[in-house]
């Protein structure tokens, strides 16, 4: 190749870096504004054109959200749906992941099928029966209640079934078995250590799929203390629709560590995402 | 199939434990799945069946009886103007968002793809993304101020710029147009990273043939890259339109005030749905929207598979 090609295949290059660098920075724009509005008097968030650094950074509409809401109760709920939704998808969809995987039985397979069919139908469209089933439960403005909506994922069975039938060799199962190993004993020493990443990918994706859903706890949740924070924010911003500060100030505190959290765990997000699209 | 591989045991030559450790395995593989099993049934499997059953009914909510009212609720559907509001601001915002996803994050993803090797290469692919993990409620509330008539930086910026300022949370047009923005700019991150993936499994000794033959990156895209990709595009298209089908917390803060000035309300059919079953106490009713909604999906999941088929014969 030339020199002098070579040199115009770096400028375009640069061009392209260039490109990409301003769209990035223009889609997180809205973002970053709302956090450093957060920190600003009323006064500097009129000003023309915004400021992405606070010229007399505030906290006092920090100490305003969270003495006027309770704020950390609704993010206490949060994580502990998520954590408990998590922990349950994760349960549920290793175990029948990998029966399903490695256990022809017919019956099985003839009820997974059926099963894995309802994963295209959205939680939206047998919201108001299941309502009806947390309610006859006395569950409503609980968290358990809650979880009876997000207790498995079909994505998540059918995610670890492609792991298992990948990593994990019949012949090492078939070989524990003949040493006289119980089938329980199997799965958690041989196959869960094999399942690692898949796992990984799997409790990120659960828990920010709890963490972010909306219409479900808005149906179940009424009482303000037993709001999680997507539906506290929602009702605080149409209780204070004037008080632009307060608001993103509120929507700041809880943005800010959860996109802290998906950028430590991005590899394991994004994995589990792109196993999504594979699906067929 | 699956009735020839009852039991998957590889090595048969110990014929008598075998039998045992196939009732063992089989009693193994009930008492791992049941749980899984039971849970579907009673959070899937019953809901959706009691939401077809229910659709066909009229209930109050409150009453005991409730009359079998066959297809009635679905007639009154079809003329209750709401309703017919709420599906088409939903069609709009699930189609519109799809046509501006595609496109932008097919570009994206091939300029991004094209600098794998830059260092910036990692920020691309968090920064893009970020908008699809952050939380619906803030993040529409950040495009609630954008598009604020006095105080946003949209009409601000359309003002410098010498244009005239909208109203763009009070206009029936403009405020759906706001909901497919802010869709469309969660969506774009799934969108890019489902393509990335696409682009990495491409065959690379194709392009190397059309870069010799003198195809430039932009020939090479439009003519290579876009059918190659075509099932990714089928597959992203139908996750875009079915997820829009379900916008409802977007339509919630960004065109719902209660209180203060009054946006207007963009009417959107999970929205619809949930105000007839408990605002209105029509639960039945409400079914019958949610048995619409399912029909759809299934219609798009129909058309995405067929599609996906006509191509494997070609």
């Amino acid at each position: 190749m030339t020199v002098s090609s070579n040199t115009r295949s770096r400028r375009k290059n640069l061009l392209l870096d260039i490109m990409l660098f301003v769209i990035c920075v223009l889609l997180l724009m809205p973002l970053l504004l709302l956090i450093a509005n957060g920190f600003k008097t009323p006064q500097e968030i009129l000003v023309w054109p915004p400021t992405i650094l606070p010229k007399d950074p505030t906290l006092e509409n920090f100490h305003r959200v969270f003495s006027e809401t309770p704020l950390f109760r609704w993010i206490f709920n949060s994580l502990s749906f998520a954590l408990l939704s998590m922990i349950a998808i994760v349960i549920t969809s290793t175990l029948a992941g990998y029966v399903v995987a490695k256990f022809q039985f017919w019956t099985i397979n003839v009820i997974f099928t059926l099963f894995l069919a309802t994963a295209i139908i959205p939680f939206e469209v047998y919201m108001i029966p299941l309502y009806f089933q947390v309610k006859a439960l006395g569950a409503l403005n609980s968290i358990g209640g809650l979880l009876i909506g997000y207790l498995v994922m079909s994505f998540g069975i059918f995610l670890i079934r492609q792991n298992v039938i990948a990593a994990v060799p019949d012949e090492l199962i078939e070989a524990a078995r003949i040493d006289g190993a119980g089938e329980f004993w199997i799965f958690w020493h041989i196959v869960v250590p094999l399942l690692k990443g898949p796992i990984a990918a799997l409790s990120v994706l659960a828990f920010f799929q709890a963490w972010t859903t909306f219409a479900w706890p808005i149906v179940v949740l009424t009482r303000k203390t037993a709001f999680t924070i997507e539906v506290g924010l929602a009702n605080f911003q149409s209780a204070y629709t004037v008080d632009l500060a307060l608001l993103s100030a509120a929507s700041a505190a809880v943005m800010v560590p959860s996109v802290l959290v998906f950028v430590l765990l991005r590899r394991s997000f994004v994995e589990g995402i792109a196993a999504s699209g594979m699906k067929e | 199939m699956v009735s020839s591989a009852l039991f998957a045991a590889p090595n048969s030559n110990l014929e008598g434990k075998d039998k045992v450790s196939r009732k063992k395995r089989f009693w193994f593989a009930i008492i791992a799945i049941l749980p899984t099993f039971a849970i579907f049934g009673w959070v899937r499997m019953f809901p959706i069946a009691e939401t077809l059953r229910l659709s066909l009914f009229e209930w109050n909510l409150l009453s005991r009886n409730k009359p079998f009212v066959g297809l009635e609720n679905f007639r009154e559907l079809f003329q209750d103007d709401q309703f017919l509001d709420a599906i088409i601001n939903t069609a709009a915002i699930a189609f519109g968002a799809m046509a501006v996803t595609i496109p932008v994050s097919m570009v994206l993803a091939a300029v991004i793809y094209h600098r794998t090797r830059s260092r910036f290469a990692g920020f691309y692919e968090t920064a893009v993304f970020i908008p699809h993990v952050v939380s619906l409620v803030p993040a529409a509330m950040a495009w609630k101020w954008v598009f604020d008539a006095k105080l946003g930086p949209l009409n601000r910026l359309i003002v410098a710029f010498g244009g005239e300022a909208q109203p763009w949370l009070f206009d029936p047009v403009l405020s759906v147009i706001c909901i497919i923005l802010l869709v469309s700019w969660q969506t774009l991150g799934y969108g890019v990273l489902i393509y990335l993936v696409g682009f990495r499994n491409l065959p690379k000794s194709v392009y190397e043939a059309a870069r010799l033959d003198g195809a430039n990156g932009v020939q090479s895209f439009f003519f290579m890259s876009v059918p190659l990709l075509k099932p990714i595009t089928l597959y992203v298209s139908v996750v875009t339109l079915i997820s829009g089908f379900n916008v409802y917390a977007q339509a919630f803060i960004l065109a719902s005030d209660t209180q203060g000035a009054p946006g207007r309300l963009v009417r959107v059919l999970v929205l619809d749905m949930l105000e007839n079953s408990f605002q209105n106490f029509r639960v039945g009713y409400a079914a019958a929207e949610a048995v619409i909604l399912l029909v759809i999906v299934l219609v798009l999941t129909g058309v995405q598979f067929g599609l996906l088929r006509q191509r494997g014969r070609k």
